[in-house]
């Protein structure tokens, strides 16, 4: 019906193969040093490896700090990453290949409230894409497409005009989603998404996401804290600490028999409603690790309750078949998980 | 549920007044501020209309009448409403003309200032640290000398003349704009609008003009109105060091300068001119003052 689902990649191209690949994927940042002092290094993200497919979402959770939104500003080409691989549709990520990449990977942000530019009208947002990368294209038909989108995400024509402090959160996440369709990308990097919505909105808007999806075969990477979130959304899940992938697997696999015991314990975080299942709630110890001066060895070892020398000399890597985890001494199967009832 | 959200944001839609009614009705709260707009407007018209509503030519001389007092005082004529200086010149005419010199050294000095301070501080807010860093020490150093030491340098160096000495307010002014400008760069930068133009990828010169500029101006028309001010108080005094507007122009702070010695005997003709330079640095300091608090979202109750 619109030339947005008509042109989506779905048609034209087989659904089999890895939109976006990254290897060994690092992003270190100097800070400080100033006149004198010597800078140091944060290490926001250290060797990730993943994918992403067309029609299936990646979620990475893991708390603040943990080098969620330095993997979305990777991905979204607006940082070039330190070391690693980073391919879109088969081209290198290089800077010079960033220009003619853009249009295939689009961003949301968790701010409704920062992302839109508000001295400009929601017509003006939703064609701002266009004209920057067709600047070819007549005007009439940008504002087509863009009236257009305004339907698709559920918006009614008339917002058109409006500027964006005339609009809710919620819609305004819409007009968000609806200016990252614009170029029709193949990834979308949602960035906490819904997180700053209020719970009666956050579903709506992962529906309309889900929804999204599946019409136009976009490959979603998933970044949230909120695990009841990711369980909704995710079909794979990646767990990140400090700037490493802990544990990566299946969505199912890792909510029903998570490995890692930082997994565990975030899961035994979340809350469910569901009073009769018993269950333990694991309490960390200590905060998060400087990134400035991640641990040697495993970098959880500090707050592990299970740590034991080797962990504090080590590193261990990721290993595993379909769900990887990096510790040495991985959970049981099933016997340990939280979802299984104790009694 | 939606649908419903809908319906309230355009009710809400509706009773939002637009942009200039709503910044109207935030400036009227300040009475200072109206009264500042209103003199600001006289002033305007004033500068404006000058050759057709003065009684005289300002600079003709009328020998017979030096020193004549304003029409209040004893000896006073309605020919010379607010008397004559010690060239016979008639001080309404001169002052009337001299708005327009105030104005004008306003304006110029304000576009040009603020035009080179809004480049050079988007420049310095968008450049990589060294870039930025060097523009703002010579910035500060600008900022270290006194202003009006400054511009009196300046123009012994360019030679004293109206227009040189607009040049030499603007320079000394423009550090201003440069800080004010590179302060709501960096602020609006770290936004997430702004990262989202780049993923759409907006190359630098959109970013700058197209995407964070427009979101930086409030502070900046504050700072324009301000040194609106500014620019017309140094312009006299410069007249009045003789480095600025030469007689016989009637400009303000010139008219000062020449009757100095008279400020015993002729009170008018010191007097006046400076009053006229204090109620329109007042005025527009005043209205520059509600500007302010009608253009801050932070002051803002709705």
């Amino acid at each position: 019906m619109s030339a947005v689902t008509t042109d989506a990649p779905n048609t034209t191209r087989p659904q089999a193969g890895p939109v976006v690949t990254a290897k060994g994927l690092t992003r270190h940042y100097e800070v400080g040093g100033g006149l004198f002092g010597k800078p140091k290094t944060v290490r926001a993200l250290s060797e990730l490896d993943f994918e992403l497919t067309p029609g299936r979402t990646l979620a990475v959770v893991g708390e603040s700090g943990c080098g969620k939104s330095t993997l979305a500003r990777v991905v979204t080409l607006i940082e070039e990453p330190t070391r690693g691989d980073l391919s879109i549709d088969g081209t290198k990520a290089t800077p010079d290949a960033w220009k003619s990449l853009r249009s295939k990977v689009q961003i949301v942000f968790q701010d409704p409230y920062g992302s839109l530019n508000p001295r400009q009208r929601i017509g003006q947002i939703l064609m701002e894409p266009l004209l920057i990368n067709r600047p070819q294209m007549p005007a009439a038909e940008r504002e087509e497409k863009a009236r257009e989108m305004l339907r698709l995400v559920g918006l009614r024509p008339e917002h058109f005009d409006r500027y964006p402090h005339m609009f809710s959160g919620g819609q305004r996440q819409r007009v968000a989603i609806g200016r990252a369709l614009m170029l029709e990308p193949e990834v979308l990097v949602l960035d906490e998404p819904v997180s700053a919505l209020d719970v009666s909105i956050q579903s709506s808007v992962l529906n309309l996401l889900i929804d999204l999806q599946e019409r136009m075969q976009l490959a979603y990477l998933f970044i949230s804290h909120d695990l009841s979130v990711v369980r909704h959304v995710a079909d794979d899940v990646t767990v990140m600490y400090l700037g490493r992938a802990v544990e990566t697997g299946p969505k199912d696999m890792i909510f029903d028999n998570p490995q890692h015991p930082y997994t565990k314990a975030l899961l035994s975080a979340t809350p469910r409603a569901d009073p009769e299942a018993g269950k333990e709630r694991i309490k960390l110890q200590g905060e998060l690790p400087s990134p400035l001066a991640v641990p040697p060895g495993c970098a959880f070892a500090p707050r592990c309750w299970k740590a034991q020398d080797k962990c504090r000399a080590a590193r261990p890597l990721l290993d595993g078949a379909t769900q990887k985890s990096a510790c040495f001494f991985p959970e049981g199967d099933g016997t340990a998980s939280p979802e299984a009832p104790k009694s | 549920m939606d649908h419903a959200l809908s319906e309230e944001v355009e009710t809400q839609v509706e009773k939002r007044p637009g942009r200039l009614r709503e910044f109207w009705f935030y400036f009227r709260e300040n009475r200072g501020a109206v009264f500042g707009f209103w003199v600001f407007v006289a002033f305007v018209f004033i500068a404006a209309t000058a050759p057709w509503i003065a009684p005289h030519d300002p600079t003709e001389q009328f020998r017979q009448y030096t020193l004549l007092p304003p029409v209040w005082q004893e000896g006073g004529s309605w020919t010379f409403p607010l008397g004559t200086d010690p060239l016979g010149r008639d001080m309404l005419s001169r002052l009337l003309n001299g708005a327009r010199y105030s104005f004008f050294v306003g304006i110029v000095v304000v576009v040009v200032a603020a035009s080179g301070g809004i480049l050079i501080g988007l420049l310095a807010g968008f450049s990589p640290k060294w870039l930025d860093a060097i523009i703002m020490r010579l910035m500060d150093i600008i900022l270290a000398f006194p202003s009006l030491l400054l511009a009196l340098v300046l123009v012994a160096i360019l030679g004293p003349s109206l227009i040189n000495a607009m040049i030499a307010i603007a320079i000394v002014l423009q550090p201003h704009y440069v800080r004010l400008t590179r302060a709501s760069v960096i602020g609006e930068l770290n936004k997430d609008y702004v990262t989202s133009a780049r993923v759409a990828g907006a190359g630098l010169w959109r970013l700058m003009f197209v995407t964070v500029l427009p979101n930086c101006l409030a502070p900046i028309i504050v700072q324009a109105a301000l040194s609106f001010s500014t620019a017309i108080l140094d312009a006299a005094a410069l007249g009045f060091l003789g480095m600025g507007a030469q007689p016989p122009t009637p400009e303000w702070g010139t008219m000062l300068a020449e009757a100095r010695e008279f400020i015993l005997r002729a009170w008018w003709v010191v007097t006046l001119p400076g009053l006229a330079i204090l109620i329109t640095v007042l005025a527009i300091n005043l209205m520059g003052d509600g500007l302010r608090d009608a253009l801050d979202p932070k002051l803002k109750r709705s």
